[in-house]
C-alpha cells in the first residue's frame, strides 16, 4: 500500500469514528463502541513495546492501573480538578515504566524472562494496592463522588449527568481523542528515526546494537510511551466509572485484554490494534447472540466459542488481520490492474 | 521487632516454627502443581498458560470419580494420571502444536485461547458450585507438637518427593527420556540422530499434564474444586519454576519448598495480605540476578 | 442403534433448548402460556455468571427468575391489566464496565426496571449506568455502604448494608453471650479484606463490645481468595481468644472452618458475622462435624413465612442451594414488581416514585414494612442462627427465633 493509500484509509476510518454518533443512537451500540475504542487503546500501548519493539509484557495492567489510581487517589485524597490530574496520571505511569524498564532491560531480560517479571511486577502492584489501605484504600477501591450538576459536567470531567448531547457522547468523544492523540503518536514514531532503531532493536537487538544502536535507550523510550498510552486508558476508566479497585485496576484481565487486541490485529502495525478490538468484540458480540438462540442463558458458552476462535485466527491468520487485509487489498488490486 | 527499620510483631517460637513447617506443606503442593510446568517449559520452551485449566480439570475428574464411584482420591490417580497423558498428549500433538506454527509467542496465545475454553466449557458442564470432597481421614493425622499435620497433607508431601523421583529416574534411565532430554538440548541436532520431535513434544506435554493430574489428586481432599481453582497456584508455580530453574525437577521441589516456607513466614511478620509480595519480590530478584535459577542450565 | 440414540437426543435436546427459551423469554417456565391483554413489562436481571462470582451471580439469577415465575404464574401485574413480567437477562461477567454496559443495551431494549447485580463493585457501576437513563435499579446483594451514599435517587437497596449488619451483629453477640452469663472476655476478629467489608467490620465490633467489657484481642486479616490459614489457626492457639468473630466468603469461610478442625483450635464459640459457610446448608451438608454450632449473624429469611419456606422448596427441587444469593434476589425482585404494581404503569419514573415510596410489607424477610431512606431500606436487618444438628435455627432475635442458642459450645 502507498502511503497515499495509507492515509486515505485513516482519513476514511476517523472520519467513520467521529460521525458515527450522527448515525447510532442506541446507547448499547455507542457503549460497544466505547469499550471497543478503550480496548483499541489499551492495545496500541501494548503494541508500542510488544509489536514494534518485539518486548511481550504480560502484565501491562500495572500501567492501566498505576494511571487509574494516579488519576483517582489525586482527586479523592487532594481535591485537584482531573484535568490536571491526567497529567500526573500519564507522567506517573511513564516514571514507573522507566523503573521497570530499567531494571528488565539494565539485566538483559528478553523473551518470556521480560514477559514474566512484567507479570511479576503487576502481580506485586495488586498486592500493595490491595495491602496499603491507608494509602490506597484498599480492597474497597476509590470512589469519587459523583456530579450530577449539568453545569458542572465539563468541569468535573463527568459527562453522565450533562446536557443531553454530553449525556450521550462525551465518553465517547472522550476515548475518541485519547485514541486519536495515541495513534498518531504512534504513527509518528513508526516513521521516524526511533521507530526503525525500534524495529530493528526487535529483528536482532545484538546487531542493532553493532550498527550502533543502542539498544537499552531504545527500549526505554519504547517503554515509557508505551506506558503513558495505555496510562490514558486508565484515566478515561476512572471517569467513566468513578471508581477503581485493585482487581480491576492490575487483575490479569486487563492484561490479557490488552494483549490480545493487537496480536490478533497485526503486531507492529498502527491499524493492527483497532481492528483486533472491534474484531474481539464482534465476536464476543456475535457469539453472544448466536449462543443466545441455542443454548438459551447458559453461561460461559459465548466465552467457549470466542475463545476456539482465537485459536483458529492464531492458527491460520498469525500475522493478524491486517496482513490478512493486505493480502486480499494487494489481490484485489492485482486483478484491477491486470 | 525491628527489622530492616519495619516494625514487625512478635511471636512465640512455636508459632513461628510452626509456621515454617506449614510453608513445607504448602511448598509441596506449589511444587507438585510446578513439576509438570518445568518439564514442558524445559523441553518445548513454552510457558504452558493452560496448566491452570488442566489441574481443574484434572481435580473434576478426581471429585465426579470421588462422588459417583466412591472412589479414594489418591486410588483415583490409576485412572487420572494415564487419563491425563492421553489428553495432554492430544491437546499438544492436534491443537497447540498445530495451531502455533513453532513460533513462541504464539505457543503463548494458544495455550491462553485454550485455558479460557477448558475453563468455561468446565463452567458450562459442571456449573460453578464448588465441589468439596471429605475423606474419612481428613482429620487424623500427626501431633508434632507445634502444630498438627494431618494425613493428606502428610501424603501430599509424601507424593511431591516419590513423583520427582520417579520422574528423574524416568529421565535418566528410559530411552523416551533420554530422547526427551536430547530434543530439550539440542533440537536440530535430535531431529538429524532420527528422534520424532513432534512426538516427543507431545510425549513431553502429556507427562507435563500427567503430573499436574497426580496434583489434583493430591489436592482434592484439602481444596474444594470450582472452575476457578487453577489461577489460585498457577502464578505461583511460574515463580517456583523460575526459581528452580526451568526444566529442572528437583528445582520445582526445592523452589517449591523455598517459597512456601517463605510466604508463610512473609504472611506472619507482613500480614496475610501483604505477605504474598514476598512472592513477587522473589521472583524479581530470581529473574533480574539469576535467571537460569538455581538448578537451571546455564543457556549458550 | 447409537447414532439413533444421539440423533434422539441431540433433538429433543434443541427442541427442549428452543422451547424453553420461548418459555423463558415468555417470562414463564413449566406453565401453560396464557394469551395476556397488555404489552409485557421487561425488568433488566444483571449478575456476574461467568467469572470469579459466577456461583453466586448464578444463584442471584435464579432467585430473581423465580420471582418473576410466580408472579406471572399468578396472573401477572394486575394494574396493567394482567401484563406479563419479561426478563432481561445480562452477564457482568464479573466485570464492572461489563455490567455497565449491559445496562446500556437494557436501557435500548426500554426496561422498565433493573435488578442486579451481586458483587458491590459491579453494582456500583450500573446503578451509575441506569441513573443515566433514569432507570430505577434495586441492589439485590452488594452489602458496602458506598452504593447508597452517592445521592443518586435511582438506586434501591432493599436488604441491609453492612453498617446495619455489623450493628444487629453485636447486639445480636451481647444478647446470646449475656443469656450464658457473660463468659465472653476475649474476642478475636477473623476477616477478609480485599473486598473492604472485613475492615469496616472490625472497627464496628470493637467499639460496641467494649461497653460491655469484652476485648478485641486481635484482628487477624487475610485476602480473598486464601489458600491457607495454618499460620492465622497458629496465632489463634498462641492467643487463645474465648470467642472467634470470623467475616468472608464462602470457600475461605469453609478452609477456615476445617483448618480449626484439622488444627483443633476449639474457642468457646466461634460466632461470624457475614461468614461465608457458616450459614450455608451446603456447608453443613458436606462438613457436619465443622459446622456444629457455628452462629452468624447474616443474612436470613423470616423462618415462620410460608412464602419463605415454599421457595426454599423450589429452590432445593432444582438441585440448588438456597443460601442468600436466592433469597435476597427474589426479594429484591419482589420489590420491583411490586413498585410496579402500585405505580399501574411501566414508565421508569412513576416506578421510581413507586419504590420510593413503598411501604410493601408481603416479603418473606424479617424486615417489616418497607421504608426507603436515601435508597436504603431502613427495616433491613440480618438475623443471627446457628448450626444444630444438620439444620439451621435462629436463635435472635426472638420475635424470629426458631432455636434456643447453645452457648458456649459442649465441650
Amino acid at each position: 500500500m502507498t502511503t497515499r493509500e495509507r492515509i486515505l484509509g485513516w482519513a476514511f476510518i476517523l472520519c467513520a469514528l467521529a460521525l458515527a454518533p450522527l448515525f447510532i443512537t442506541s446507547n448499547r451500540w455507542i457503549d460497544f463502541l466505547e469499550l471497543t475504542l478503550f480496548i483499541a487503546v489499551l492495545g496500541q500501548g501494548w503494541n508500542v513495546l510488544g509489536g514494534y519493539g518485539g518486548q511481550y509484557s504480560f502484565g501491562h495492567a500495572v500501567f492501566f492501573g498505576t494511571g487509574a489510581y494516579i488519576q483517582a487517589l489525586l482527586q479523592y485524597k487532594l481535591g485537584w480538578s482531573p484535568w490536571l490530574t491526567l497529567w500526573f496520571a500519564i507522567s506517573g505511569t511513564a516514571a514507573v515504566a522507566a523503573m521497570i524498564g530499567y531494571l528488565s532491560f539494565r539485566y538483559g531480560l528478553r523473551g518470556s524472562y521480560f514477559a514474566l517479571i512484567t507479570l511479576a511486577f503487576a502481580e506485586a502492584f495488586h498486592v500493595v494496592s490491595r495491602s496499603w489501605s491507608s494509602f490506597t484504600e484498599g480492597g474497597q477501591g476509590v470512589q469519587l463522588t459523583l456530579n450530577q450538576d449539568p453545569a458542572l459536567a465539563l468541569a468535573t470531567f463527568q459527562f453522565s449527568f450533562g446536557g443531553p448531547f454530553m449525556k450521550a457522547y462525551g465518553f465517547y468523544y472522550t476515548i475518541f481523542a485519547i485514541l486519536l492523540i495515541s495513534y498518531a503518536a504512534t504513527w509518528w514514531m513508526e516513521h521516524s528515526r526511533f521507530g526503525a532503531q525500534l524495529v530493528a532493536v526487535r529483528e536482532n537487538e545484538d546487531a542493532a546494537e553493532a550498527l550502533g544502536v543502542n539498544a537499552f535507550a531504545v527500549k526505554m523510550r519504547a517503554i515509557c510511551l508505551s506506558a503513558a498510552i495505555t496510562a490514558s486508558g486508565g484515566v478515561y476508566y476512572v471517569q467513566k466509572f468513578l471508581f477503581i479497585e485493585p482487581g480491576i485496576a492490575y487483575g490479569t484481565a486487563k492484561s490479557v485484554e490488552a494483549l490480545f487486541a493487537p496480536i490478533i490485529g497485526g503486531l507492529g502495525t498502527v491499524l493492527g490494534p483497532l481492528i483486533g478490538s472491534f474484531f474481539i468484540h464482534g465476536v464476543g458480540e456475535v457469539a453472544k447472540e448466536a449462543i443466545h438462540g441455542i443454548f438459551g442463558d447458559r453461561p460461559g458458552v459465548d466465552l467457549i466459542l470466542f475463545g476456539i476462535i482465537l485459536v483458529l485466527i492464531l492458527a491460520f491468520a498469525p500475522r493478524g488481520l491486517v496482513g490478512l487485509l493486505e493480502r486480499v487489498w494487494i489481490r484485489l488490486k492485482a486483478r484491477r490492474d491486470a | 521487632m525491628e527489622f530492616l527499620g519495619l516494625d514487625l510483631p512478635s511471636y512465640g517460637w512455636e508459632t513461628v516454627l510452626g509456621s515454617a513447617i506449614s510453608g513445607v506443606f504448602l511448598g509441596s503442593i506449589y511444587a507438585l502443581v510446578a513439576l509438570g510446568l518445568t518439564l514442558i517449559y524445559g523441553v518445548l520452551h513454552i510457558i504452558n498458560f493452560a496448566h491452570g485449566a488442566l489441574l481443574m480439570l484434572a481435580m473434576y475428574a478426581v471429585f465426579f470419580l470421588w462422588k459417583f464411584l466412591g472412589l479414594d482420591p489418591y486410588l483415583a490417580m490409576i485412572i487420572v494420571v494415564p487419563g491425563a497423558y492421553v489428553f495432554g498428549y492430544g491437546l499438544q500433538r492436534g491443537i497447540i502444536g498445530k495451531a502455533s506454527h513453532g513460533r513462541d509467542e504464539i505457543i503463548l496465545l494458544v495455550t491462553l485461547g485454550v485455558s479460557i475454553v477448558i475453563e468455561n466449557a468446565a463452567l458450562f458442564f459442571f456449573s460453578a458450585s464448588e465441589r468439596s470432597v471429605l475423606v474419612p481421614y481428613d482429620l487424623d493425622g500427626i501431633d508434632l507438637g507445634v502444630t498438627y499435620a494431618v494425613y493428606p497433607e502428610l501424603i501430599a508431601l509424601g507424593g511431591s518427593l516419590l513423583i520427582t523421583f520417579a520422574l528423574w529416574l524416568f529421565m535418566s534411565l528410559t530411552d523416551t527420556g533420554k530422547a526427551i532430554r536430547a530434543v530439550a538440548k539440542e533440537r536440530q541436532g535430535a531431529r538429524l540422530v532420527g528422534i520424532n520431535v513432534d512426538h516427543i513434544f507431545a510425549v513431553t506435554f502429556g507427562i507435563g499434564t500427567a503430573c499436574v493430574a497426580a496434583a489434583a489428586s493430591l489436592l482434592v481432599p484439602t481444596y474444594a474444586v470450582h472452575p476457578q481453582i487453577g489461577y489460585l497456584f498457577v502464578l505461583i508455580a511460574f515463580t517456583v519454576v523460575v526459581l528452580g530453574g526451568m526444566g529442572s525437577f528437583i528445582g520445582a521441589l526445592v523452589g517449591g519448598f523455598l517459597i512456601g516456607v517463605t510466604e508463610q513466614l512473609g504472611r506472619l511478620y507482613l500480614g496475610e495480605s501483604m505477605g504474598v509480595i514476598t512472592i513477587s519480590v522473589i521472583f524479581i530478584l530470581v529473574l533480574l540476578f539469576r535467571p537460569t535459577g538455581l538448578f537451571g542450565q546455564r543457556s549458550g | 442403534m447409537k447414532n439413533k440414540i444421539k440423533n434422539t437426543t441431540r433433538r429433543s435436546f434443541i427442541q427442549g433448548a428452543t422451547a424453553g427459551t420461548a418459555l423463558a423469554a415468555a417470562g414463564i417456565s413449566g406453565f401453560p402460556h396464557v394469551v395476556r391483554a397488555a404489552d409485557p413489562v421487561k425488568v433488566g436481571v444483571i449478575h456476574p455468571v461467568t467469572g470469579w462470582a459466577q456461583y453466586s451471580g448464578s444463584q442471584c439469577r435464579f432467585g430473581a427468575l423465580a420471582a418473576i415465575e410466580e408472579v406471572n404464574a399468578s396472573g401477572g401485574i394486575k394494574s396493567l391489566g394482567g401484563a406479563a413480567v419479561d426478563a432481561m437477562l445480562g452477564d457482568a461477567q464479573s466485570k464492572a464496565e461489563v455490567g455497565a454496559g449491559e445496562v446500556e443495551k437494557m436501557a435500548d431494549a426500554g426496561v422498565s426496571a433493573i435488578v442486579g447485580a451481586y458483587a458491590s463493585n459491579i453494582c456500583l457501576a450500573t446503578t451509575q449506568a441506569a441513573a443515566k437513563h433514569g432507570i430505577p435499579h434495586a441492589v439485590d446483594v452488594g452489602v458496602s455502604d458506598k452504593i447508597v451514599s452517592r445521592g443518586l435517587t435511582n438506586t434501591f437497596r432493599f436488604g441491609p448494608g453492612f453498617g446495619a449488619i455489623t450493628k444487629a451483629g453485636v447486639e445480636g453477640f451481647l444478647a446470646v453471650n449475656k443469656a450464658a452469663g457473660n463468659p465472653t472476655k476475649t474476642v478475636a476478629i477473623v476477616n477478609e479484606e480485599t473486598t473492604g467489608f472485613g475492615a469496616g467490620i472490625a472497627g464496628i465490633m470493637t467499639k460496641g463490645l467494649a461497653p460491655a467489657g469484652i476485648e478485641v484481642v486481635e484482628v487477624l486479616s487475610h485476602p480473598t481468595p486464601n489458600k491457607d490459614f495454618r499460620n492465622i489457626a497458629l496465632k489463634l492457639k498462641e492467643i487463645d481468644p474465648d470467642v472467634l468473630i470470623p467475616s468472608h466468603y464462602y470457600n475461605e469461610g469453609v478452609l477456615f472452618l476445617r483448618t480449626l478442625q484439622r488444627q483443633k483450635v476449639q474457642p468457646k464459640a466461634i460466632y461470624s458475622v457475614l461468614g461465608g459457610a457458616s450459614s450455608q446448608y451446603r456447608f453443613v451438608s458436606e462438613f457436619p462435624d465443622a459446622a456444629q454450632y457455628v452462629m452468624d449473624c447474616n443474612h436470613w429469611f423470616d423462618p415462620k413465612n410460608a412464602g419463605a419456606l415454599a421457595l426454599q422448596k423450589k429452590t432445593n427441587a432444582a438441585g440448588l442451594h438456597y443460601n442468600y444469593e436466592v433469597f435476597l434476589a427474589y426479594t429484591a425482585m419482589m420489590f420491583t414488581l411490586d413498585a410496579i404494581e402500585r405505580a399501574g404503569s411501566a414508565d421508569r419514573t412513576a416506578i421510581t416514585e413507586a419504590m420510593t415510596a413503598s411501604t410493601w410489607g408481603g416479603h418473606i424477610m424479617p424486615y417489616g414494612a418497607t421504608k426507603m431512606e436515601n435508597g436504603q431500606n431502613t427495616g433491613a436487618r440480618p438475623l443471627v442462627m446457628q448450626v444444630q444438628g444438620s439444620d439451621i435455627g435462629v436463635i435472635n432475635p426472638s420475635e424470629y427465633a426458631t432455636a434456643e442458642a447453645i452457648f458456649p459450645r459442649p465441650a
